[in-house]
């Protein structure tokens, strides 16, 4: 199972950007242990910072795969640069922009930008950066040779796209 | 572009690519053994490149691609005189010297220096200065 730590892709320029957002919300268990109580220190149930990453390699990985018709089994390789001014609490919607600075058929390089819209006032606000790059693992370095089936985007993802109207290319 | 401007604008981008220290880059280092450098770093090194001097960087044109899968350039993990050869055909702007009297394909990476990324801009600049 693939965990989605985006809920709904809301823009898509193809092959240059996309938006998608994610609902932090107290019935994700993990929010209970991050940060639980302890002693005297009150619980902080917040979204952990790698988790944010990854929503962030998630809404610009399916803006790569996209712009290439998902043929490409599209992959994390770097995390150039990630920054964060403050905790994602629960209640938020974290807002994600992802945009390609470059892109071959090797892989592509993403930047992105990381806000906090609080759905109590509409207020947004941008609180980081997220700068990444992937990698077309078929066009790898190395001659290793990986299964024909596109494993990176999955049942989840084509659901992903499809209930937030995002025609898949065939 | 001067040599000495190239190697700047080259040192600015190994700084940001492989989070290392400006006095780290200089121009002997080499990027796999003194900066860190791992195989997907070349293609952010190849992306940032292209950015910082404007020009578009063929697959296996900077690095190389493909001699370790060639039986015809590795044997029993050595690079054969005819990859040597080809490495040194597609890649003026490395020096093979040092490499060529052991070539075991595991020390390939002590061969990509920041002078030989610098030898190899300053040859794409001319390219299309005369282009």
């Amino acid at each position: 199972m693939r965990w989605m730590w985006i809920d709904r892709v809301t823009e898509l320029d193809e092959g240059k950007r996309l938006v998608a957002i994610k609902n932090v919300s107290l019935a994700e268990e993990h929010l209970h242990d991050h940060f639980a109580t302890s002693g005297d220190t009150p619980a902080l149930p917040v979204m952990p910072m790698s988790l944010i990453i990854e929503g962030m390699a998630q809404s610009a990985g399916i803006l790569v795969g996209h712009a290439q018709a998902f043929r490409e089994k599209v992959i994390l390789a770097k995390v150039s640069k990630a920054t964060l001014d403050c905790e994602a609490p629960a209640g938020i919607t974290i807002r994600y922009t992802a945009t390609v600075e470059r892109m071959d058929a090797s892989g592509a390089s993403t930047k992105g930008i990381v806000e906090y819209v609080d759905p109590a006032n509409g207020h947004s606000e941008e609180v980081g950066a997220i700068d990444l790059m992937f990698a077309n693992i078929d066009h790898n370095r190395a001659g290793v040779v990986f299964p024909e089936h596109n494993f990176v985007f999955g049942e989840q993802f084509k659901t992903l796209l499809r209930t937030s109207g995002v025609e898949i290319p065939s | 572009m001067t040599r000495d401007e190239i190697f700047s604008k080259v040192q600015d981008v190994l700084e940001d690519a492989l989070g290392v220290d400006e006095d780290e880059v200089t121009p002997e280092a080499t990027l796999v053994g003194d900066l860190g450098a791992e195989s997907i770093d070349f293609l952010d090194i190849a992306f940032k490149l292209e950015q910082t001097f404007g020009f578009k960087i063929p697959q296996g044109e900077m690095f190389p691609e493909g001699v370790a899968q060639d039986d015809r350039f590795v044997e029993n993990g050595k690079v054969t005189e005819a990859g040597l050869a080809e490495l040194e055909q597609k890649m003026p702007h490395f020096d093979f010297t040092g490499f060529k009297s052991n070539p075991e394909l595991a020390k390939i990476g002590n061969v990509f220096t920041v002078n030989g990324l610098v030898n190899y801009v300053e040859r794409k600049l001319g390219e299309t200065a005369n282009a």
